[in-house]
Parts: structure tokens; C-alpha cells; sequence
């Protein structure tokens, strides 16, 4: 170092952040999530004796874990700016074919393949429609939402199929201890399949979404799809791969819920991608894109549930309970305008 | 700093206001975009809004369109104060606007377009479509537009919509018509019509609020001023009485030379050379060469193809003809993530529409186009993204309180030093920066022009779009003029004068 | 590009005609007046729920929920009728366009004070609404005994040859024409769909427009509730379970354009009739009834794509502008004039 550089002052020192990790948290939407989480398991524990029962609450979360697994998948479709309605047509379409499979005898594995290739069929027929042809996504998945259950009810008609394998029976009724080399603890008798596919999908889509290249793509695209894709993210095939991800989830519930059921009607699902779409929202999905995170999604999906299933406790038909879930989604979403509104007019 | 306001000498207009506006303050978030304004127009008198990008002349047209509410202060009209709730109240008001984008309905018909929000009624309350379209042509008659009222906007010249939206501002019983910058998209004949059209307004005793930087529009047309700088009042009165240096003084707040900061860089061998490149609609036959270390301007009248130019260039739209070169490689750039792979980076117009992305945090803005290189395997590692973003902050002499800020938060400069950033870190060979300076404030201006000159002193090259005569002059080595889509001859720095360049740019031989 | 619009309209009744032809040649009756009177009383209701939905989507918004709003008004005036027999159908045809108005408004309050996406709002409030239903009727059904006859009888009364429900139709699409085409609001709902900037400079309140575009849709499908009941002598919770799918793809097939602004009171009646012609044509020949959802499906995916190839932004035309303001004046006034 030579001591000619005298009066050159510092680069000005920009700190990282301004508050810790652990003090944004705790403002948050998941841990007010979090706190209504516990405020209903307790209300529901003393509303009704058979609440903790863990055979009840085992199967209460066959209330929340299939939607919840296209959830996870929808919610970085809604981060990304589009929507997908026609999800549950896509469990429609891909159990009649599992449906046909099974009647022409094809073996579990073979079945399990065709919901999930149905699947991802549909969600790049969607993703080819909306981010290659350049269409609005409601309105194409509103038109496939009725092509895909129109094909399932074409072949369908008012019949129904049956007749799955006892292997397939596994997905959607299967516990852990079922599977010979798993461990053989107690408690993995009341852990379920669905229950232990749910957590690993959560996590799959939890490190997708907020660890990778790839998640910070999509919240930049749901922010500002033009500033994205002027700064070199491919657009195009970023909400292509959403699509194919959200039709491969859907696939995926179509085999837990088929297996579960042990038939396929055309009405399978139905009224589905309202659930889903309000899981996310309940989660703090922005439905206008570019906010959202996936521990939201997991604690919205199981308050979903547990409301649920407290409400089939007290004997509450489900038509009305959809109600509930109606409301919730406004509600969700209108609420923190409102107190804003109230809070910034206060303020002035 | 207001001038001595002498008896009337030249005939201004009546010296009784037919307006006044008092004490005008408006705030934003973060943004005092309005402080304790005034500003009076008189009839039969032009008045010249004068002001920087981000002075508030903008700000104030809202509020006197009734589009924004002043958090306080006073319009008043004929000595009495009015307050306008909603465009419609300041249309009843009897003021009057030709807004700087046009604002019209392209799906709508010429006729519908002039009237919309109080077409004439039938007796029934129903619209009337022949006195509609009757009063249409009539009034597009008056101001000499050859357009049909039946035609649908979308298929009209941007000359010509301009035209609608002068017949749209005649169209209600005004007192007060404001035109705000309305010479932007205009070729010269076009701005010595609508010359034609503010005289003929004055001698109805109208006022008229012209907003302008371009100072021989200002003389040309307007008989009183009125200077902000910063969303205040700095001075007003008579343009006759006033030098074109007091103005310039007036706006700046410092007698300034604004000096560029141009560098003599040693221009080394072709970097990118284009030839014949075209597009179907909006630019035909652009070809140059680029060389490393050069700052390569494009001039030419907003709407010129300039932007569209190179948004192509940068794989945003697909060029019909054409090639490009890059270091005596054929590149063929389909996207933008192909040009930012070969080393095209571009800086946008828009910073908010396509610069960066405001609600994300700067260190993410950095790191976006560079993410390949501070992930591993496809994962984040903060760590990485947030040395970068903190080397490029120091480098831009970026002013936050934070790296995980949003960029929205930031001043104009600060956010452009964002989006600049996020293209260093690329590594670029070529950038191209849009309109680099709109909007933002004086000090940042200078900083920009000195980071360009370092930027082309390091070899980089660099393509600057510029509709400010100044810049261009001061920082071009060379200099591309586009008219109407295509070249219309290119300059080196010894050849500049203002006077060709404009001459090009308007097609004015 | 306006005779682009009409030429929109031409083709899609080149195409009905064409189908109508084929299906013809395959069961001659089809096209027979009687059937094709038919066919049209058929597609009434879908026709009155399509303007409906035109308006809101013409605001640049959708109402997913217009069917379950038909499925509770239509269980409303049905329970009504049935427990009061006495109450004139006038005062039930104005209370069903008054309930169905009022779950209209609920939805524009929504959109337009609380700011929530028109898509959220009526997802959630199709199953609210198709739940009060529900609830209303604790799951009933009215039969047609329970109802009574000038109630039943009313839109099947022939007039002039047509029944009272084509009748009412056609009264509404003209009543739609004049609103759309002739009044402030309607010329409101095609500038603040096409540009909501340019609507509030010139004064246009876009909020409050499509409040009441939500509104008039709500108020239509009250008045199709009644229709539906009536003309199918039954009211149960899940009548027209998906018809707003329909009511979207009439809107769609006629070239209404899902991004606001554009679209006319032909292309949604045309598109009516045509997913009503398939309808009716299925039966005919011999393919069953389930095909109609997968068809409705593919036709509302086809005519999107058709309608983006249309409405694409084409960017500013410099290119053009620059060769039109090159050609003389006069001549680009008379082209405009041609």
C-alpha cells in the first residue's frame, strides 16, 4: 500500500438486514396461523370426549392430506401470478383411468402410473395452453375443468369403477406399519400413508420454494412478470414446469383418493379446487401473486381440517360446512383490507 | 426567490386569475411529492409549468384533474374556493386536460372517445349517437384533424390519437385546458399545428397550463411561467421579462453548467455489429457497429422505435431480418436470458414496470440474472447472493438502510442503481440504458453519466437511449438519430451539433 | 378491424348454420321450425344468464357464481310459491329479480369496496350461496304439485307461436341492446373494461360500474331462477350444478374478451345458441348426453385461443403510422370515412 490515497472516503457499509429472523417471525401470518392451530385443537378437545381419540385424529387427516398435497403444488402456482380450477377435474380424469387400467387388470404399480402420467398429461395440456399460447390461465383451466371431467363422464357415464387391487388399497387406507421393514413402534400404527406422503411433499415443496434458484424465480415472476423476464428468467418454462407440478399432485391425490374410496364416479372431487385454492389463500397466498410461503400453506391445511372434521363431530352436513369454506376464503381475504382500511383512516 | 411582478406590458392575458391554486401540499409514502404550491392561470394567457423530472408538475395536473385530493391547501376559481372529488367534478369545474400518454379507449370509436363521461343525451336520457358523432366531426374539423369520428381509435397514428385527445379536452365548455407535455411523440409540423390550435384558444379567452422542458416551446407558446423544483414553488411571472438563465437557475437551484462527466476512452476493435435488423412493425433496417470502450447514443422523438429497437436487441421481441454480432460471432438472441448468457444486458424505460422487481429486496434483485452463480446445485446460499449485492452497492454508492430493503422503498437514482448493479454482476460485454436519467433527481443524474464514462473506461461498451438533447450531446461518441422506425443517419462526436440531430429526429429538412 | 368484429359474428352464424345443415341431414326434422323454435326456447335461459355474464366480463371481472345464485333465488320463489299460493306471479317474478339483484350486490361489494379478485369472490360465493339453498330447503325438494298453475304455466304460454320464456328472451336482449348500446352505464362498462385508467380521466367511477355489471348479472339470474323452476317444474338444491360454465363459454364463443372491453350482444346470444344447437343436436344423433360438458370444455378452450389470436397487442404500429402520416391527408380521410 502506497500512502498517496488520502481523502477517498469509505464505501458506505449497508447492512444485511435491519431486524433478526426471529423478530420478523414473530409478526407473522404463520404464527397467527399457528395460535389458531392450537386454539381449535383445544376447543375441539373439549367440545367432544372423542376429539384426541388417536384413531379419531388419525382419521381426521384424511380431511386435509390429499387436497393439501396439490395445495402445496398450487400455491406456487398462485405465487407465479396464474390459478389452475380444473385440479379436480384432473383427479376425475386421472381415476377413470386408473378406473380402466384396473379393469383391463393392469397390476397396482401399473395403476399408480397412469394417475400420475394423466396427471402430468393435463398439467402440460394447462402449461402448454397458458405459458407457451399466451392465454389467461382462468379462463383455460375454467374450459379444461369442463373437458377433463366431460371426458371422465363420457366414459363413465353414470356407472361407476371398482374393482382396484388389494395391493392398490395401500395409498389411501394404508398405515406405516403395514410395510414390513419399517420399524414396528406403536405409533406408526395410526401414522398413515397419506399422512407421512403429506409431510414429505410439504417438505419437497417447502425447499422448492424458499431454498432454491428456482422458488426465487417464482416469486419474482408473480411480482413483476415483465422485470423477470427482462432480467433473464425464463418465464415461459417456469410456469410450464408449475403446471406439470400441479397436474403431477393431482395425480398423486387421485391415487390416494381412488385407493381410499375403492371407486371412481365422474363426480369424484367435486368442488375440490375451491377447498385447494383456500387452503392457499387461508395460508397468506397473495391471490395476486408474488407472496406466500409453504409452512402458511401446511398450518392452513390442517386448521382446514380440524374445523372439518370438528364440524362432522357436531353432525354438520357437508354442504354446509362448504359454506364455512366459502366464507373462509372471503373472509381471509377481506379482513386484512378492512382493518387496514380502518387502521390507516384511524391514522389519519 | 419570486421575480418583481411589473404592470402588464406585453398584453399576458387579464391580470385577474381566472384560477388560483393556494398552498398546495400532496404527500406519499416516503414522498412529499407537493409542498405549499401556487400557481395562477390567467384568461386569454398561455402559462408555462416549468420543472425538473420529479419537480411535482405531474402530482399537480392530478390534483387538478380531480384524479388526486390535496392533503391541504385551496383551488380557487373566480375568487371562489372548489374542491374536485373525482375527474367528473373538475370536468364540471370547467377544467380540461391533454394528459402526457394519451388516455383513451382503443375499442372505441373516435366520437365515443371525445365524449365519453358526458355524451350528449336524447330526450329519453339515452345516448345520442348522430349529435354524437355530428359534434364529433365538427369539432375535429375546428382543430383541422382529417379523421373520421366513426373510426375506432386502435387504428389511428399516435399523431392523430393525440389529435382525438386535443378534440376530447375542446370537447366540454373549459375555462382552463391543461397540456401536459404534449409535444413529447410530436414531429415539428405536428407542434406548429397544435401552436395554431393554443393561440386560437387564447383569443377565447381560455388558460391554458403548458408543461414543457423544452425551452424553445416554452418561448415559443407561453406568455407567463411558473418554476418547481422538488414539489415547491420557486418563482413565477412573465416570460418576457425573464432570461432563459434565470429559468434554467431557477429549476436547477444552482447556476449549473450541468458538466458531463465524459470521459476520452482509447475506442478499441468492434464489439457487436448490427445489420439490417427489422422488425414487422415498429423499426425497419437498423445496422451500426459497436465498439468496446464507445458510448453509442440513440436519439430520436418518443415513439421513434428507439425502445422497441432494443427490446429486440435484447431478445424481448423477435427481429423479422437482420443479424447480430458479437465479438464476430452470429448470435442469435430468442430471449432475454440468451442475450444476458452472450452478454446484452439492458436497462429499461420503465424501472417499475421492467427494471426491477419493487417488493422483492435488493440483494435479490442483485443476485436474479446471477443466480446460476450464487447457488450451488440449484439451492440458495444467502451467504453468496448477499457479498455480491454488497460489492455492486459499495461500487454504485447505493443509499439504503438495508440489503434486504425492498427496492421499492429506494429513491428513483437509488433504484436505477439497482437495476444497473444487477447487470454488472453479470458481467456484461454491451449495455444498453434506456432513458437512464428520467426521473431522477439532479445529484443522481450526475452519478449515472460518471459511472457510464467508468463503465466504458473499463471496456465495456455502451448503447444510451436519450430523448434529452444535453445528455446525448455531452456523453455520445457517436450518435444514432431514428425517425419513424428507421435511421436517419448516425454522427461522431466531432460532427454533434443540436441543431442536425433535432432536424433528423423530426424530419424537418 | 370493426368488419373483423362483424366478420366474428358472420362466422358464427356460418357456423350455426352449418351445423343446424348437418345435423339436419342426418334427422330431417332438426331443422324444421317447430324444432328450431325449440331449440331457441331451449337456449333461452342460457341466453339471459350469457348477457348477464357479458357485462361483468366486459368490466374485465366473472361471476362463477350467476348458477348458484339461479339455484337459491329459484328455491326461494319456489317455497314461496308453494306456501303462500296466493301471492300474484308479478310480485314473484319482481321478488326473484330483487334476490337475485341483492346476491348480485353482495358480490360487486366485494369486487368493488373491499378489493377482492372478482374470480375469489364468486368461487366463494357459488358455494355460499348453492349452500343457503341448502339450508333455505334443508335439503327438499318443491315438487311440481306443491307450485301453482299460473306459476308453472306462465312461461310456456304460447304467444304469436313462441312461448312466453322465448318471448322473455328475446325482451331481453333487446332491453340489453338499448342498455349496452344507448345508456351511460352501458357505454361505462365497455370504456372501464377497456381502460380503467382512461375511464377515471374521464371521470367514469370503474369500481362502481362493475358493481353494478354484478348487479344486473345477479338480478338476471333471479329472474332465470324463477324461469328454470317453472319451466322444469321442480326446485332442488343442485339445479344447474356448472351452468356458469356455460354461461363463460357462450361469452367466449361470441367474443367477448376475457380482458374487458370488447364484445357485442350478438356474439353472446350467437354464442348461446350454439353450445343450444349442440345440445339439442346430441340426443338427435344418437350420442349421449354426458359428451356435453368434454364439448362445452374443448369449445370455450378452442374460442379463447381464438380471441387472443385477435385481441394479441400488437405493440405501435411505427411502421404504419409512419407510411399513413407519409400518404396524403385526405386519402386517410377518406379510408377512415370508407
Amino acid at each position: 500500500m502506497t500512502a498517496l490515497v488520502v481523502d477517498t472516503p469509505p464505501p458506505r457499509r449497508i447492512p444485511d438486514r435491519l431486524s433478526t429472523p426471529f423478530r420478523r417471525l414473530l409478526g407473522s401470518w404463520e404464527v397467527l396461523l399457528l395460535a389458531v392451530t392450537i386454539a381449535i385443537f383445544i376447543a375441539n378437545s373439549l367440545a367432544s370426549p372423542h376429539f384426541l381419540d388417536p384413531w379419531n385424529l388419525s382419521d381426521a387427516t384424511y380431511n386435509f392430506t390429499e387436497k393439501a398435497m396439490i395445495a402445496f403444488a398450487m400455491t406456487l402456482l398462485i405465487i407465479s401470478g396464474e390459478i389452475d380450477l380444473s385440479v379436480a377435474a384432473i383427479i376425475a380424469l386421472a381415476s377413470t383411468a386408473m378406473g380402466a387400467a384396473a379393469q383391463a387388470g393392469f397390476g397396482t404399480p401399473a395403476l399408480v402410473s397412469v394417475g400420475l402420467g394423466v396427471g402430468l398429461l393435463c398439467g402440460a395440456f394447462n402449461g402448454l395452453l397458458v405459458a407457451r399460447v399466451g392465454l389467461p390461465s382462468i379462463v383455460v383451466t375454467i374450459g379444461t375443468m369442463s373437458l377433463f371431467r366431460g371426458i371422465a363422464q363420457i366414459v363413465l357415464g353414470d356407472q361407476a369403477y371398482g374393482g382396484y387391487p388389494a395391493s392398490f388399497a395401500w395409498f389411501g387406507q394404508g398405515y406405516m406399519s403395514d410395510f414390513p421393514w419399517w420399524p414396528a413402534l406403536p405409533v406408526f400404527e395410526v401414522i398413515t400413508f397419506e399422512m407421512v406422503a403429506f409431510v414429505c411433499v410439504a417438505l419437497v415443496f417447502g425447499i422448492l420454494l424458499h431454498q432454491t434458484a428456482f422458488g426465487r424465480r417464482v416469486y419474482a415472476i408473480g411480482n413483476n412478470v415483465f422485470a423477470a423476464q427482462f432480467s433473464g428468467i425464463p418465464v415461459e418454462r417456469t410456469k410450464f414446469v408449475l403446471f406439470l407440478l400441479t397436474g403431477l399432485m393431482s395425480g398423486f391425490a387421485a391415487v390416494c383418493l381412488t385407493s381410499r374410496l375403492g371407486s371412481t364416479r365422474h363426480t369424484i372431487a367435486a368442488g375440490w379446487e375451491l377447498e385447494v385454492v383456500t387452503m392457499a389463500v387461508l395460508g397468506g397466498v397473495s391471490i395476486l401473486g408474488g407472496s406466500g410461503t409453504i409452512p402458511g400453506v401446511v398450518l392452513a391445511a390442517i386448521v382446514m381440517g380440524l374445523v372439518t372434521f370438528g364440524l362432522g363431530l357436531l353432525n354438520v352436513p357437508g354442504i354446509v360446512m362448504s359454506i364455512f369454506i366459502g366464507l373462509l376464503l372471503i373472509l381471509v381475504i377481506a379482513l386484512p383490507i378492512v382493518f387496514h382500511r380502518i387502521r390507516s383512516r384511524a391514522a389519519a | 426567490m419570486t421575480l418583481p411582478m411589473p404592470a402588464a406590458e406585453p398584453f399576458a392575458g387579464n391580470d385577474v386569475p381566472i384560477m388560483e391554486m393556494r398552498g398546495i401540499s400532496k404527500a406519499f409514502p416516503g414522498v412529499k411529492a407537493l409542498d405549499d404550491v401556487e400557481i395562477s392561470l390567467h384568461a386569454g394567457s398561455v402559462t408555462a409549468l416549468i420543472g425538473e423530472n420529479g419537480a411535482g408538475k405531474s402530482t399537480l395536473v392530478k390534483i387538478l384533474t380531480g384524479i388526486y385530493q390535496p392533503d391541504s391547501g385551496e383551488i380557487v376559481i373566480d375568487g371562489r374556493p372548489v374542491q374536485f372529488g373525482s375527474a367528473e367534478a373538475a370536468i364540471r369545474g370547467g377544467i380540461t386536460a391533454i394528459h402526457q400518454e394519451t388516455v383513451l379507449f382503443d375499442e372505441l370509436s373516435v366520437a365515443e372517445n371525445i365524449f365519453l363521461g358526458h355524451v350528449p343525451r336524447t330526450r329519453f336520457g339515452l345516448v345520442n349517437w348522430k349529435a354524437m358523432n355530428a359534434r364529433a366531426a365538427a369539432l375535429l374539423h375546428s382543430i383541422d384533424a382529417p379523421i373520421s369520428p366513426y373510426t375506432r381509435l386502435k387504428d389511428l397514428s399516435i399523431a392523430q390519437r393525440h389529435l382525438v385527445a386535443i378534440a376530447r379536452a375542446l370537447s366540454v365548455e373549459a375555462r382552463v385546458v391543461i397540456m401536459d407535455e404534449p409535444t413529447a411523440a410530436l414531429s415539428h409540423k405536428e407542434v406548429e399545428d397544435l401552436f395554431r390550435i393554443i393561440e386560437r384558444l387564447k383569443g377565447q379567452g381560455k388558460a391554458i397550463l403548458f408543461i414543457s422542458h423544452k425551452f424553445e416551446e416554452v418561448y415559443g407558446v407561453a406568455d407567463r411561467f411558473a418554476v418547481f423544483r422538488d414539489g415547491r414553488s420557486i418563482g413565477s411571472g412573465l416570460l418576457a421579462q425573464t432570461s432563459q438563465d434565470q429559468i434554467v437557475r431557477m429549476m436547477v437551484g444552482r447556476s449549473v453548467e450541468h458538466a458531463f462527466p465524459k470521459v476520452d476512452v482509447a475506442i478499441g476493435s468492434t464489439v457487436l455489429k448490427v445489420s439490417g435488423y427489422s422488425h414487422p412493425t415498429e423499426f425497419d433496417d437498423i445496422s451500426f457497429e459497436l465498439r468496446r470502450g464507445e458510448i453509442f447514443g440513440i436519439y430520436g422523438l418518443v415513439g421513434a422505435g428507439r425502445s422497441e429497437f432494443c427490446q429486440a436487441l435484447f431478445g424481448v421481441t423477435r427481429p423479422s431480418a437482420g443479424t447480430v454480432e458479437l465479438e464476430g460471432r452470429r448470435i442469435d438472441v430468442r430471449s432475454p436470458s440468451d442475450a444476458v448468457a452472450a452478454g446484452i444486458v439492458y436497462v429499461p424505460e420503465e424501472r417499475g414496470r421492467h427494471g426491477a422487481v419493487l417488493q422483492m429486496p435488493i440483494f435479490q434483485n442483485i443476485s436474479m440474472p446471477s443466480l446460476s452463480r450464487t447457488t450451488r446445485a440449484g439451492f440458495l446460499r444467502q451467504a453468496e447472493e448477499f457479498a455480491m449485492a454488497r460489492r455492486y452497492a459499495e461500487r454504485l454508492d447505493l443509499r439504503a438502510a438495508a440489503l434486504s430493503v425492498p427496492v421499492g422503498n429506494l429513491s428513483g437514482g437509488n433504484q436505477q442503481k439497482v437495476v444497473i448493479g444487477k447487470w454488472l454482476a453479470t458481467k456484461p460485454k454491451v449495455i444498453i440504458l434506456d432513458e437512464p436519467t428520467k426521473g431522477i433527481d439532479i445529484g443522481s443524474k450526475a452519478a449515472v453519466h460518471a459511472f457510464m464514462s467508468e463503465l466504458a473506461g473499463e471496456g465495456l461498451s455502451v448503447i444510451m437511449v436519450s430523448s434529452e438533447l444535453p445528455e446525448i450531446l455531452g456523453m455520445s461518441d457517436r450518435v444514432l438519430v431514428m425517425r419513424e422506425g428507421r435511421m436517419a443517419g448516425t454522427w461522431n462526436r466531432a460532427d454533434l451539433d443540436a441543431e442536425t440531430l433535432v432536424r433528423a429526429a423530426t424530419g424537418n429538412a | 378491424m370493426s368488419r373483423l368484429l362483424k366478420h366474428r359474428e358472420l362466422l358464427l352464424v356460418a357456423i350455426i348454420v352449418a351445423l343446424v345443415a348437418a345435423f339436419a341431414y342426418r334427422a330431417p326434422g332438426f331443422a324444421s321450425p317447430e324444432s328450431l323454435a325449440n331449440i331457441f326456447n331451449d337456449t333461452s335461459i342460457l341466453i339471459i344468464l350469457a348477457l348477464g355474464q357479458m357485462a361483468v366480463v366486459l368490466t374485465r371481472s366473472i361471476d362463477l357464481s350467476v348458477a348458484a345464485n339461479l339455484s337459491f333465488t329459484g328455491m326461494a320463489i319456489a317455497m314461496i310459491n308453494a306456501a303462500f299460493p296466493e301471492i300474484p306471479l308479478a310480485i314473484l317474478i319482481a321478488a326473484a329479480l330483487g334476490i337475485g339483484a341483492m346476491l348480485g350486490a353482495i358480490n360487486g361489494l366485494l369486487v368493488w369496496k373491499v378489493n377482492i379478485p372478482p374470480i375469489v369472490v364468486t368461487l366463494g360465493t357459488l358455494t355460499i350461496y348453492r349452500g343457503m339453498a341448502f339450508v333455505l330447503s334443508g335439503g327438499t325438494w318443491v315438487n311440481q304439485n306443491q307450485m301453482t298453475p299460473d306459476f308453472l304455466n306462465a312461461p310456456r304460454l304460447p304467444v304469436l307461436g313462441l312461448p312466453l320464456l322465448s318471448w322473455t328472451a328475446i325482451l331481453v336482449v333487446v332491453v340489453m341492446v338499448v342498455l349496452f348500446t344507448r345508456t351511460v352505464f352501458g357505454r361505462a362498462l365497455y370504456a372501464s373494461g377497456g381502460n380503467p385508467t382512461a375511464a377515471l380521466y374521464a371521470g367514469i367511477d370503474v369500481g362502481r360500474t362493475r358493481f353494478f355489471a354484478f348487479v344486473l348479472s345477479g338480478a338476471l339470474a333471479g329472474l332465470c331462477g324463477y324461469l328454470w323452476v317453472s319451466r322444469y317444474a321442480v326446485a332442488y338444491v343442485d339445479i344447474a350444478v356448472g351452468f356458469e360454465l356455460d354461461t363463460v363459454a357462450a361469452c367466449v364463443i361470441g367474443g367477448i374478451s376475457t380482458l374487458g372491453g370488447i364484445g357485442t350482444i350478438a356474439g353472446a346470444v350467437l354464442g348461446s345458441l350454439f353450445l343450444g344447437v349442440i345440445k339439442n343436436a346430441l340426443p338427435v344423433i344418437d350420442i349421449s348426453p354426458f359428451w356435453q360438458m368434454a364439448i362445452s370444455g374443448l369449445v370455450i378452450i378452442i374460442a379463447v385461443t381464438f380471441n387472443a389470436r385477435q385481441e394479441r397487442r400488437k405493440g405501435r404500429m411505427i411502421l404504419r403510422d409512419a407510411a399513413k402520416s407519409r400518404a396524403r391527408p385526405s386519402e386517410l380521410a377518406e379510408g377512415a370515412a370508407a
